[in-house]
Protein backbone atom coordinates (compact mmCIF):
# COMPACT_ATOMS: atom_id res chain seq x y z
CA UNK A 1 0.00 0.00 0.00
CA UNK A 2 1.35 3.47 -0.86
CA UNK A 3 1.65 6.27 1.70
CA UNK A 4 -1.17 8.20 0.03
CA UNK A 5 -3.64 5.60 -1.11
CA UNK A 6 -6.11 6.43 -3.86
CA UNK A 7 -9.74 7.04 -2.93
CA UNK A 8 -12.07 4.22 -4.07
CA UNK A 9 -15.37 5.83 -3.07
CA UNK A 10 -16.07 9.53 -2.52
CA UNK A 11 -19.20 10.93 -0.92
CA UNK A 12 -20.05 14.44 -2.06
CA UNK A 13 -22.50 16.27 0.23
CA UNK A 14 -24.61 13.11 0.31
CA UNK A 15 -28.14 13.24 1.67
CA UNK A 16 -30.28 10.09 1.78
CA UNK A 17 -33.92 10.52 2.71
CA UNK A 18 -37.04 8.53 3.48
CA UNK A 19 -40.18 10.43 2.58
CA UNK A 20 -38.11 13.67 2.39
CA UNK A 21 -36.75 13.24 5.95
CA UNK A 22 -32.95 12.83 5.93
CA UNK A 23 -31.62 9.52 7.24
CA UNK A 24 -28.10 10.66 6.28
CA UNK A 25 -27.60 14.41 6.02
CA UNK A 26 -24.89 16.26 4.01
CA UNK A 27 -22.20 13.61 4.38
CA UNK A 28 -18.90 14.16 2.60
CA UNK A 29 -15.71 12.12 2.78
CA UNK A 30 -13.45 9.56 1.17
CA UNK A 31 -12.90 5.84 1.51
CA UNK A 32 -9.27 5.17 0.71
CA UNK A 33 -7.96 2.07 -1.03
CA UNK A 34 -6.84 -0.56 1.43
CA UNK A 35 -8.57 1.02 4.43
CA UNK A 36 -10.43 -1.01 7.05
CA UNK A 37 -13.31 1.15 8.24
CA UNK A 38 -16.14 0.58 10.70
CA UNK A 39 -19.38 2.49 10.28
CA UNK A 40 -20.68 3.00 13.80
CA UNK A 41 -23.57 4.86 15.34
CA UNK A 42 -26.80 4.34 17.28
CA UNK A 43 -29.90 2.63 15.86
CA UNK A 44 -31.48 4.76 13.16
CA UNK A 45 -28.19 6.59 12.52
CA UNK A 46 -28.31 5.79 8.78
CA UNK A 47 -25.51 3.21 8.69
CA UNK A 48 -27.29 0.57 6.60
CA UNK A 49 -28.97 3.29 4.55
CA UNK A 50 -25.51 4.56 3.60
CA UNK A 51 -24.44 1.03 2.61
CA UNK A 52 -27.50 0.62 0.42
CA UNK A 53 -26.79 3.92 -1.30
CA UNK A 54 -23.17 2.91 -1.97
CA UNK A 55 -24.29 -0.31 -3.70
CA UNK A 56 -26.95 1.57 -5.67
CA UNK A 57 -30.08 0.35 -3.88
CA UNK A 58 -31.05 3.88 -2.81
CA UNK A 59 -30.91 7.05 -4.86
CA UNK A 60 -29.48 10.13 -3.11
CA UNK A 61 -31.94 12.91 -2.30
CA UNK A 62 -29.02 15.29 -2.76
CA UNK A 63 -25.31 15.03 -3.50
CA UNK A 64 -23.64 12.05 -5.13
CA UNK A 65 -21.46 9.00 -4.66
CA UNK A 66 -18.39 8.75 -6.85
CA UNK A 67 -17.16 5.21 -7.53
CA UNK A 68 -13.62 4.83 -8.81
CA UNK A 69 -14.06 1.11 -9.49
CA UNK A 70 -16.60 -0.91 -11.47
CA UNK A 71 -19.63 -2.53 -9.88
CA UNK A 72 -18.11 -5.99 -10.10
CA UNK A 73 -15.27 -4.79 -7.87
CA UNK A 74 -17.68 -4.29 -4.96
CA UNK A 75 -18.60 -7.25 -2.79
CA UNK A 76 -21.64 -6.61 -0.61
CA UNK A 77 -22.90 -8.60 2.33
CA UNK A 78 -26.44 -7.41 3.08
CA UNK A 79 -28.18 -7.94 6.40
CA UNK A 80 -29.19 -11.61 6.57
CA UNK A 81 -32.88 -10.65 6.90
CA UNK A 82 -32.88 -9.33 3.32
CA UNK A 83 -32.15 -12.77 1.84
CA UNK A 84 -34.86 -15.33 1.08
CA UNK A 85 -33.62 -18.20 3.28
CA UNK A 86 -36.50 -20.44 2.15
CA UNK A 87 -35.26 -20.48 -1.43
CA UNK A 88 -34.38 -24.07 -2.43
CA UNK A 89 -30.70 -23.54 -3.15
CA UNK A 90 -27.76 -25.43 -1.66
CA UNK A 91 -24.63 -24.06 -0.05
CA UNK A 92 -22.29 -24.66 -3.03
CA UNK A 93 -24.62 -22.95 -5.52
CA UNK A 94 -24.95 -19.97 -3.15
CA UNK A 95 -21.18 -19.61 -2.92
CA UNK A 96 -20.84 -20.00 -6.71
CA UNK A 97 -22.92 -16.84 -7.20
CA UNK A 98 -19.69 -15.16 -6.07
CA UNK A 99 -18.17 -16.13 -9.42
CA UNK A 100 -20.41 -13.53 -11.10
CA UNK A 101 -17.48 -11.37 -12.20
CA UNK A 102 -16.08 -14.25 -14.30
CA UNK A 103 -19.19 -16.16 -15.35
CA UNK A 104 -21.64 -13.24 -15.45
CA UNK A 105 -25.37 -13.75 -15.85
CA UNK A 106 -25.16 -16.29 -18.64
CA UNK A 107 -21.69 -17.88 -18.59
CA UNK A 108 -20.80 -21.36 -17.49
CA UNK A 109 -19.26 -21.88 -14.06
CA UNK A 110 -15.85 -23.36 -14.73
CA UNK A 111 -14.17 -26.19 -12.90
CA UNK A 112 -11.62 -23.80 -11.38
CA UNK A 113 -14.44 -21.69 -9.86
CA UNK A 114 -15.98 -24.85 -8.42
CA UNK A 115 -12.65 -25.69 -6.79
CA UNK A 116 -12.28 -22.15 -5.44
CA UNK A 117 -15.81 -22.34 -4.01
CA UNK A 118 -14.92 -25.56 -2.18
CA UNK A 119 -11.73 -23.95 -0.86
CA UNK A 120 -13.73 -20.91 0.29
CA UNK A 121 -16.08 -23.22 2.18
CA UNK A 122 -13.06 -24.87 3.80
CA UNK A 123 -11.69 -21.46 4.80
CA UNK A 124 -14.92 -20.51 6.57
CA UNK A 125 -15.07 -23.92 8.27
CA UNK A 126 -17.94 -25.40 6.26
CA UNK A 127 -16.20 -28.30 4.55
CA UNK A 128 -18.80 -30.99 3.82
CA UNK A 129 -21.72 -28.56 3.76
CA UNK A 130 -21.76 -28.25 -0.05
CA UNK A 131 -25.10 -29.97 -0.65
CA UNK A 132 -26.91 -28.67 2.44
CA UNK A 133 -29.98 -26.51 1.63
CA UNK A 134 -29.42 -23.00 2.99
CA UNK A 135 -32.75 -23.20 4.86
CA UNK A 136 -31.26 -25.87 7.13
CA UNK A 137 -28.31 -23.72 8.29
CA UNK A 138 -28.01 -21.79 11.54
CA UNK A 139 -27.59 -18.01 11.41
CA UNK A 140 -23.85 -18.35 12.03
CA UNK A 141 -23.40 -21.06 9.38
CA UNK A 142 -25.33 -18.99 6.86
CA UNK A 143 -23.15 -15.98 7.57
CA UNK A 144 -20.09 -18.17 6.94
CA UNK A 145 -21.62 -19.15 3.58
CA UNK A 146 -22.01 -15.48 2.66
CA UNK A 147 -18.40 -14.85 3.64
CA UNK A 148 -17.37 -17.78 1.43
CA UNK A 149 -19.29 -16.15 -1.43
CA UNK A 150 -17.36 -12.93 -0.79
CA UNK A 151 -14.09 -14.89 -0.83
CA UNK A 152 -15.00 -16.26 -4.26
CA UNK A 153 -16.09 -12.82 -5.43
CA UNK A 154 -12.52 -11.60 -4.98
CA UNK A 155 -13.71 -7.96 -4.92
CA UNK A 156 -11.39 -5.02 -4.22
CA UNK A 157 -14.00 -3.27 -2.07
CA UNK A 158 -15.98 -5.28 0.48
CA UNK A 159 -19.01 -3.84 2.24
CA UNK A 160 -20.41 -5.73 5.23
CA UNK A 161 -23.76 -4.71 6.73
CA UNK A 162 -23.97 -5.90 10.34
CA UNK A 163 -21.93 -9.04 9.62
CA UNK A 164 -21.75 -10.24 13.23
CA UNK A 165 -25.33 -9.74 14.40
CA UNK A 166 -26.83 -12.87 16.03
CA UNK A 167 -23.54 -14.74 15.56
CA UNK A 168 -21.74 -16.65 18.33
CA UNK A 169 -18.31 -15.58 19.64
CA UNK A 170 -16.37 -18.32 17.85
CA UNK A 171 -17.92 -17.59 14.46
CA UNK A 172 -17.38 -13.86 15.00
CA UNK A 173 -13.73 -14.48 15.80
CA UNK A 174 -13.27 -16.65 12.68
CA UNK A 175 -14.99 -14.11 10.44
CA UNK A 176 -12.97 -11.24 11.94
CA UNK A 177 -9.84 -13.18 10.96
CA UNK A 178 -11.09 -13.27 7.37
CA UNK A 179 -11.76 -9.52 7.51
CA UNK A 180 -8.19 -8.98 8.78
CA UNK A 181 -6.80 -11.14 5.95
CA UNK A 182 -8.73 -9.08 3.37
CA UNK A 183 -7.21 -5.95 4.89
CA UNK A 184 -3.77 -7.59 4.76
CA UNK A 185 -4.28 -8.27 1.05
CA UNK A 186 -4.85 -4.55 0.46
CA UNK A 187 -8.61 -4.73 -0.10
CA UNK A 188 -10.86 -1.91 1.12
CA UNK A 189 -13.24 -3.21 3.79
CA UNK A 190 -16.15 -1.33 5.34
CA UNK A 191 -18.38 -2.87 8.01
CA UNK A 192 -21.48 -1.59 9.80
CA UNK A 193 -21.04 -2.54 13.46
CA UNK A 194 -22.91 -2.09 16.73
CA UNK A 195 -20.26 -3.39 19.08
CA UNK A 196 -17.96 -0.45 19.94
CA UNK A 197 -15.36 -2.77 21.54
CA UNK A 198 -15.15 -4.68 18.25
CA UNK A 199 -14.72 -1.37 16.42
CA UNK A 200 -11.90 -0.26 18.72
CA UNK A 201 -10.00 -3.55 18.65
CA UNK A 202 -10.29 -4.53 14.98
CA UNK A 203 -10.93 -1.44 12.84
CA UNK A 204 -8.24 1.24 12.48
CA UNK A 205 -10.65 3.73 10.83
CA UNK A 206 -14.16 4.67 11.87
CA UNK A 207 -17.00 6.63 10.36
CA UNK A 208 -19.27 7.65 13.24
CA UNK A 209 -22.66 8.88 12.07
CA UNK A 210 -25.87 9.85 13.76
CA UNK A 211 -27.94 10.89 10.73
CA UNK A 212 -25.10 13.35 10.14
CA UNK A 213 -21.35 13.10 10.29
CA UNK A 214 -19.94 12.98 13.83
CA UNK A 215 -16.41 11.93 12.94
CA UNK A 216 -14.42 10.09 10.26
CA UNK A 217 -10.81 9.09 10.73
CA UNK A 218 -8.57 7.07 13.07
CA UNK A 219 -10.75 5.04 15.41
CA UNK A 220 -9.21 6.25 18.70
CA UNK A 221 -9.89 9.88 17.73
CA UNK A 222 -13.37 9.34 16.32
CA UNK A 223 -14.54 7.16 19.21
CA UNK A 224 -13.66 9.84 21.78
CA UNK A 225 -16.21 10.22 24.61
CA UNK A 226 -17.44 13.63 23.42
CA UNK A 227 -18.20 12.22 19.94
CA UNK A 228 -20.05 9.25 21.41
CA UNK A 229 -22.08 11.65 23.58
CA UNK A 230 -23.03 13.64 20.48
CA UNK A 231 -24.01 10.45 18.65
CA UNK A 232 -26.19 9.32 21.54
CA UNK A 233 -27.94 12.69 21.61
CA UNK A 234 -29.09 12.18 18.00
CA UNK A 235 -32.78 12.75 17.36
CA UNK A 236 -33.93 9.32 16.11
CA UNK A 237 -37.44 10.58 15.39
CA UNK A 238 -38.15 12.50 12.21
CA UNK A 239 -39.30 16.09 12.80
CA UNK A 240 -42.75 16.24 11.18
CA UNK A 241 -42.66 20.06 11.25
CA UNK A 242 -39.17 20.41 9.82
CA UNK A 243 -38.55 23.21 7.34
CA UNK A 244 -37.14 22.65 3.88
CA UNK A 245 -33.34 22.25 3.98
CA UNK A 246 -32.12 25.00 1.64
CA UNK A 247 -28.86 24.38 -0.23
CA UNK A 248 -25.91 26.35 1.19
CA UNK A 249 -25.25 29.61 -0.69
CA UNK B 1 -62.88 -52.67 -21.22
CA UNK B 2 -59.13 -53.28 -21.64
CA UNK B 3 -56.33 -51.02 -20.51
CA UNK B 4 -55.81 -50.15 -24.18
CA UNK B 5 -59.44 -49.02 -24.49
CA UNK B 6 -59.13 -46.89 -21.37
CA UNK B 7 -55.72 -45.29 -21.77
CA UNK B 8 -54.77 -45.35 -25.45
CA UNK B 9 -57.84 -45.76 -27.65
CA UNK B 10 -59.16 -42.20 -27.16
CA UNK B 11 -55.81 -40.80 -28.33
CA UNK B 12 -55.42 -43.29 -31.19
CA UNK B 13 -58.97 -42.87 -32.46
CA UNK B 14 -59.50 -39.11 -32.27
CA UNK B 15 -57.38 -36.28 -33.67
CA UNK B 16 -58.90 -33.72 -31.32
CA UNK B 17 -57.75 -35.81 -28.32
CA UNK B 18 -54.22 -36.07 -29.73
CA UNK B 19 -54.08 -32.31 -30.29
CA UNK B 20 -55.38 -31.72 -26.76
CA UNK B 21 -52.74 -34.08 -25.39
CA UNK B 22 -49.94 -32.31 -27.27
CA UNK B 23 -51.29 -28.97 -26.00
CA UNK B 24 -51.19 -30.31 -22.43
CA UNK B 25 -47.64 -31.57 -22.98
CA UNK B 26 -46.53 -28.13 -24.18
CA UNK B 27 -48.35 -26.33 -21.37
CA UNK B 28 -46.77 -28.64 -18.79
CA UNK B 29 -43.26 -28.01 -20.12
CA UNK B 30 -43.70 -24.22 -20.13
CA UNK B 31 -46.11 -23.48 -17.30
CA UNK B 32 -44.61 -25.93 -14.78
CA UNK B 33 -41.25 -24.13 -14.40
CA UNK B 34 -42.91 -20.70 -14.63
CA UNK B 35 -45.21 -21.66 -11.73
CA UNK B 36 -42.24 -22.77 -9.60
CA UNK B 37 -40.48 -19.43 -10.12
CA UNK B 38 -43.71 -17.53 -9.42
CA UNK B 39 -44.06 -19.40 -6.15
CA UNK B 40 -40.42 -18.89 -5.23
CA UNK B 41 -40.86 -15.15 -5.83
CA UNK B 42 -43.92 -15.23 -3.54
CA UNK B 43 -46.08 -14.20 -6.49
CA UNK B 44 -48.42 -17.21 -6.57
CA UNK B 45 -51.58 -15.10 -6.61
CA UNK B 46 -50.18 -12.66 -9.14
CA UNK B 47 -50.35 -15.42 -11.74
CA UNK B 48 -54.06 -15.67 -11.02
CA UNK B 49 -54.48 -11.90 -11.27
CA UNK B 50 -52.61 -11.84 -14.58
CA UNK B 51 -54.69 -14.68 -15.98
CA UNK B 52 -57.81 -12.58 -15.40
CA UNK B 53 -56.11 -9.54 -16.87
CA UNK B 54 -55.87 -11.13 -20.34
CA UNK B 55 -59.67 -11.14 -20.67
CA UNK B 56 -60.31 -7.70 -22.27
CA UNK B 57 -57.59 -8.30 -24.85
CA UNK B 58 -59.06 -11.69 -25.68
CA UNK B 59 -62.53 -10.14 -25.90
CA UNK B 60 -61.31 -7.42 -28.27
CA UNK B 61 -59.56 -10.11 -30.33
CA UNK B 62 -62.83 -12.00 -30.47
CA UNK B 63 -64.72 -8.88 -31.58
CA UNK B 64 -62.16 -7.98 -34.24
CA UNK B 65 -61.94 -11.52 -35.64
CA UNK B 66 -65.72 -11.92 -35.39
CA UNK B 67 -65.37 -15.49 -34.17
CA UNK B 68 -63.60 -17.61 -31.59
CA UNK B 69 -60.25 -17.17 -33.36
CA UNK B 70 -57.66 -18.43 -30.93
CA UNK B 71 -54.88 -16.48 -32.66
CA UNK B 72 -56.71 -13.13 -32.50
CA UNK B 73 -57.81 -13.75 -28.92
CA UNK B 74 -54.34 -14.90 -27.96
CA UNK B 75 -52.73 -11.78 -29.40
CA UNK B 76 -55.28 -9.54 -27.68
CA UNK B 77 -54.73 -11.41 -24.42
CA UNK B 78 -50.99 -11.02 -24.74
CA UNK B 79 -51.25 -7.25 -25.19
CA UNK B 80 -53.71 -6.89 -22.28
CA UNK B 81 -51.72 -9.14 -19.93
CA UNK B 82 -48.44 -7.42 -20.69
CA UNK B 83 -50.00 -3.98 -20.27
CA UNK B 84 -51.35 -4.90 -16.84
CA UNK B 85 -48.04 -6.48 -15.79
CA UNK B 86 -45.93 -3.52 -16.90
CA UNK B 87 -48.35 -0.84 -15.68
CA UNK B 88 -48.62 -2.50 -12.27
CA UNK B 89 -44.83 -2.64 -12.00
CA UNK B 90 -44.49 1.00 -13.07
CA UNK B 91 -47.17 2.19 -10.61
CA UNK B 92 -45.60 0.27 -7.71
CA UNK B 93 -42.20 1.81 -8.45
CA UNK B 94 -43.60 5.34 -8.77
CA UNK B 95 -46.02 5.27 -5.80
CA UNK B 96 -46.24 3.81 -2.30
CA UNK B 97 -48.42 0.92 -3.57
CA UNK B 98 -46.78 -2.50 -3.38
CA UNK B 99 -46.69 -4.56 -6.58
CA UNK B 100 -49.44 -6.95 -5.44
CA UNK B 101 -51.74 -4.03 -4.53
CA UNK B 102 -51.34 -2.37 -7.94
CA UNK B 103 -51.71 -5.78 -9.64
CA UNK B 104 -55.00 -6.32 -7.80
CA UNK B 105 -56.33 -2.92 -8.91
CA UNK B 106 -55.32 -3.32 -12.54
CA UNK B 107 -56.49 -6.88 -12.94
CA UNK B 108 -59.92 -6.11 -11.46
CA UNK B 109 -60.32 -3.17 -13.84
CA UNK B 110 -59.14 -5.38 -16.69
CA UNK B 111 -61.48 -8.25 -15.79
CA UNK B 112 -64.47 -5.91 -15.51
CA UNK B 113 -63.65 -4.36 -18.87
CA UNK B 114 -63.30 -7.79 -20.44
CA UNK B 115 -66.65 -9.06 -19.18
CA UNK B 116 -68.29 -5.80 -20.34
CA UNK B 117 -66.85 -6.16 -23.84
CA UNK B 118 -67.92 -9.81 -24.11
CA UNK B 119 -71.41 -9.10 -22.78
CA UNK B 120 -71.88 -6.19 -25.22
CA UNK B 121 -71.34 -8.28 -28.31
CA UNK B 122 -71.12 -11.95 -27.46
CA UNK B 123 -73.52 -14.56 -26.19
CA UNK B 124 -73.37 -16.46 -22.90
CA UNK B 125 -71.87 -19.40 -24.74
CA UNK B 126 -68.99 -17.23 -26.00
CA UNK B 127 -68.40 -16.02 -22.47
CA UNK B 128 -68.24 -19.63 -21.26
CA UNK B 129 -65.62 -20.41 -23.93
CA UNK B 130 -63.54 -17.45 -22.79
CA UNK B 131 -63.89 -18.29 -19.12
CA UNK B 132 -63.37 -22.06 -19.31
CA UNK B 133 -61.42 -22.59 -22.55
CA UNK B 134 -61.87 -25.08 -25.35
CA UNK B 135 -59.03 -27.56 -25.19
CA UNK B 136 -60.79 -30.09 -27.39
CA UNK B 137 -61.27 -27.44 -30.10
CA UNK B 138 -57.58 -26.64 -30.41
CA UNK B 139 -56.60 -26.72 -34.09
CA UNK B 140 -53.22 -26.97 -35.77
CA UNK B 141 -52.47 -23.19 -35.85
CA UNK B 142 -53.37 -22.84 -32.16
CA UNK B 143 -51.19 -25.85 -31.38
CA UNK B 144 -48.30 -24.28 -33.28
CA UNK B 145 -48.78 -21.10 -31.27
CA UNK B 146 -48.76 -22.97 -27.95
CA UNK B 147 -45.69 -24.97 -29.04
CA UNK B 148 -43.87 -21.79 -30.05
CA UNK B 149 -44.64 -20.17 -26.68
CA UNK B 150 -43.38 -23.26 -24.85
CA UNK B 151 -40.17 -23.36 -26.90
CA UNK B 152 -39.54 -19.66 -26.31
CA UNK B 153 -40.23 -20.07 -22.58
CA UNK B 154 -37.75 -22.91 -22.21
CA UNK B 155 -35.05 -21.04 -24.13
CA UNK B 156 -35.60 -17.79 -22.16
CA UNK B 157 -35.66 -19.63 -18.82
CA UNK B 158 -32.45 -21.45 -19.72
CA UNK B 159 -30.77 -18.16 -20.65
CA UNK B 160 -31.91 -16.13 -17.62
CA UNK B 161 -31.88 -19.01 -15.11
CA UNK B 162 -28.88 -17.78 -13.13
CA UNK B 163 -29.90 -14.12 -12.71
CA UNK B 164 -33.48 -15.20 -12.09
CA UNK B 165 -32.36 -17.46 -9.25
CA UNK B 166 -30.15 -14.66 -7.87
CA UNK B 167 -33.05 -12.21 -8.09
CA UNK B 168 -35.44 -14.56 -6.26
CA UNK B 169 -32.93 -15.52 -3.61
CA UNK B 170 -30.84 -12.41 -2.97
CA UNK B 171 -31.92 -9.36 -5.00
CA UNK B 172 -29.49 -7.14 -3.07
CA UNK B 173 -26.56 -9.21 -4.32
CA UNK B 174 -27.73 -8.94 -7.93
CA UNK B 175 -28.08 -5.17 -7.62
CA UNK B 176 -24.64 -4.88 -6.03
CA UNK B 177 -22.95 -6.73 -8.93
CA UNK B 178 -24.88 -4.59 -11.44
CA UNK B 179 -27.01 -7.57 -12.47
CA UNK B 180 -29.97 -5.63 -13.94
CA UNK B 181 -32.62 -7.32 -11.78
CA UNK B 182 -35.58 -5.33 -13.21
CA UNK B 183 -34.70 -6.51 -16.74
CA UNK B 184 -34.98 -10.17 -15.72
CA UNK B 185 -38.11 -9.42 -13.74
CA UNK B 186 -39.75 -7.97 -16.86
CA UNK B 187 -38.50 -10.87 -19.03
CA UNK B 188 -39.97 -13.29 -16.50
CA UNK B 189 -43.31 -11.44 -16.40
CA UNK B 190 -43.38 -11.59 -20.20
CA UNK B 191 -42.99 -15.37 -20.00
CA UNK B 192 -45.76 -15.55 -17.38
CA UNK B 193 -48.14 -13.64 -19.64
CA UNK B 194 -47.19 -15.66 -22.74
CA UNK B 195 -47.82 -18.92 -20.90
CA UNK B 196 -51.11 -17.64 -19.55
CA UNK B 197 -52.16 -16.78 -23.10
CA UNK B 198 -51.23 -20.31 -24.19
CA UNK B 199 -53.14 -21.84 -21.27
CA UNK B 200 -56.02 -19.44 -21.73
CA UNK B 201 -56.78 -20.95 -25.13
CA UNK B 202 -56.97 -24.41 -23.60
CA UNK B 203 -58.26 -23.84 -20.11
CA UNK B 204 -59.91 -20.40 -20.17
CA UNK B 205 -59.10 -17.31 -18.14
CA UNK B 206 -60.48 -18.77 -14.92
CA UNK B 207 -58.24 -21.83 -14.90
CA UNK B 208 -55.29 -20.80 -17.07
CA UNK B 209 -53.16 -20.51 -13.98
CA UNK B 210 -54.14 -24.01 -12.82
CA UNK B 211 -51.37 -25.87 -14.66
CA UNK B 212 -48.90 -23.30 -13.31
CA UNK B 213 -49.60 -23.09 -9.62
CA UNK B 214 -50.96 -26.52 -8.64
CA UNK B 215 -47.93 -28.41 -10.03
CA UNK B 216 -45.64 -25.80 -8.45
CA UNK B 217 -47.26 -26.28 -5.04
CA UNK B 218 -47.05 -30.07 -5.41
CA UNK B 219 -43.37 -29.74 -6.39
CA UNK B 220 -42.60 -27.76 -3.24
CA UNK B 221 -44.13 -30.53 -1.14
CA UNK B 222 -42.02 -33.25 -2.78
CA UNK B 223 -38.68 -31.70 -3.78
CA UNK B 224 -35.95 -29.94 -1.81
CA UNK B 225 -33.91 -28.24 -4.52
CA UNK B 226 -34.84 -26.11 -7.50
CA UNK B 227 -33.98 -28.49 -10.37
CA UNK B 228 -35.96 -31.29 -8.68
CA UNK B 229 -38.87 -28.88 -8.11
CA UNK B 230 -38.89 -27.93 -11.78
CA UNK B 231 -38.89 -31.61 -12.79
CA UNK B 232 -41.70 -32.53 -10.37
CA UNK B 233 -43.79 -29.55 -11.52
CA UNK B 234 -43.45 -30.52 -15.19
CA UNK B 235 -44.13 -34.19 -14.42
CA UNK B 236 -47.21 -33.40 -12.36
CA UNK B 237 -48.59 -31.10 -15.03
CA UNK B 238 -48.02 -33.81 -17.66
CA UNK B 239 -49.74 -36.48 -15.57
CA UNK B 240 -52.65 -34.10 -14.80
CA UNK B 241 -53.06 -33.27 -18.49
CA UNK B 242 -53.06 -36.88 -19.66
CA UNK B 243 -55.25 -38.38 -16.94
CA UNK B 244 -57.53 -35.34 -16.96
CA UNK B 245 -58.15 -35.78 -20.68
CA UNK B 246 -58.71 -39.54 -20.35
CA UNK B 247 -61.11 -39.05 -17.42
CA UNK B 248 -63.06 -36.30 -19.18
CA UNK B 249 -63.40 -38.53 -22.28
CA UNK B 250 -64.74 -41.56 -20.43
CA UNK B 251 -66.89 -39.66 -17.96
CA UNK B 252 -68.11 -37.25 -20.65
CA UNK B 253 -67.34 -34.16 -18.61
CA UNK B 254 -65.62 -30.86 -19.48
CA UNK B 255 -61.92 -31.38 -20.21
CA UNK B 256 -60.36 -28.17 -18.84
CA UNK B 257 -61.86 -28.41 -15.35
CA UNK B 258 -61.12 -32.17 -15.26
CA UNK B 259 -57.43 -31.55 -15.98
CA UNK B 260 -57.25 -28.96 -13.19
CA UNK B 261 -59.24 -31.24 -10.85
CA UNK B 262 -56.73 -34.03 -11.53
CA UNK B 263 -53.92 -31.65 -10.53
CA UNK B 264 -55.97 -30.64 -7.46
CA UNK B 265 -56.41 -34.30 -6.46
CA UNK B 266 -52.64 -34.85 -6.81
CA UNK B 267 -52.16 -31.75 -4.64
CA UNK B 268 -54.58 -33.13 -2.03
CA UNK B 269 -52.75 -36.47 -1.94
CA UNK B 270 -49.38 -34.71 -1.77
CA UNK B 271 -50.49 -32.64 1.22
CA UNK B 272 -50.92 -35.89 3.12
CA UNK B 273 -48.11 -38.14 1.91
CA UNK B 274 -45.34 -35.90 0.52
CA UNK B 275 -42.08 -35.57 2.52
CA UNK B 276 -42.88 -31.95 3.38
CA UNK B 277 -46.61 -32.56 3.91
CA UNK B 278 -48.76 -33.43 6.90
CA UNK B 279 -47.23 -36.92 7.19
CA UNK B 280 -43.92 -35.40 8.32
CA UNK B 281 -45.67 -33.73 11.21
CA UNK B 282 -47.79 -36.60 12.46
CA UNK B 283 -45.59 -39.55 11.48
CA UNK B 284 -42.05 -38.25 12.00
CA UNK B 285 -39.23 -40.56 10.97
CA UNK B 286 -36.81 -41.48 13.78
CA UNK B 287 -33.98 -39.00 14.18
CA UNK B 288 -30.37 -39.86 13.34
CA UNK B 289 -27.31 -39.97 15.57
CA UNK B 290 -25.37 -37.20 13.93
Amino acid sequence: MSAHPEPVIRLHNLTLAYDRHPAVHHLSGTLKAGSLTAIAGPNGAGKSTLMKAIVGELKPAEGRIEHRLGRTEIGYLPQAAEINRRFPIDVLDTVLLGDWKASGAFGRVRHAAMERARQALQTVGLDGFEKRPIGSLSAGQFQRVLFARLLLQDARVILLDEPFTAIDARTTRDLLEIVASWHGEGRTVVAVLHDFDQVRSHFPETLLIARELIGWGPTEEVMAPENLMRARAMAERFDENAEVCEPAA
Amino acid sequence: MSAYDIFLAPMVDYGFMRRALVACLCLALGSGPIGVFLMMRRMSLMGDALSHAVLPGAAIGYLVAGSLSLTAMGLGGLVAGLSVALLSGAVSRATVLSEDASFASFYLASLALGVLIVSLRGSNIDLLHVLFGTILAIDAPALTQIGAITSLTLVVLAVIYRPLVAECFDPGFLRAVGGRGPLYHVAFLLMVVLNLVASFQALGTLMAVGLMMLPAAIAQLWAKNLPAMLAVAVGTALVSGYFGLIASYHLEIASGPTIIMTAAILYGISIFIAPSGIARRYFPRPHLKG
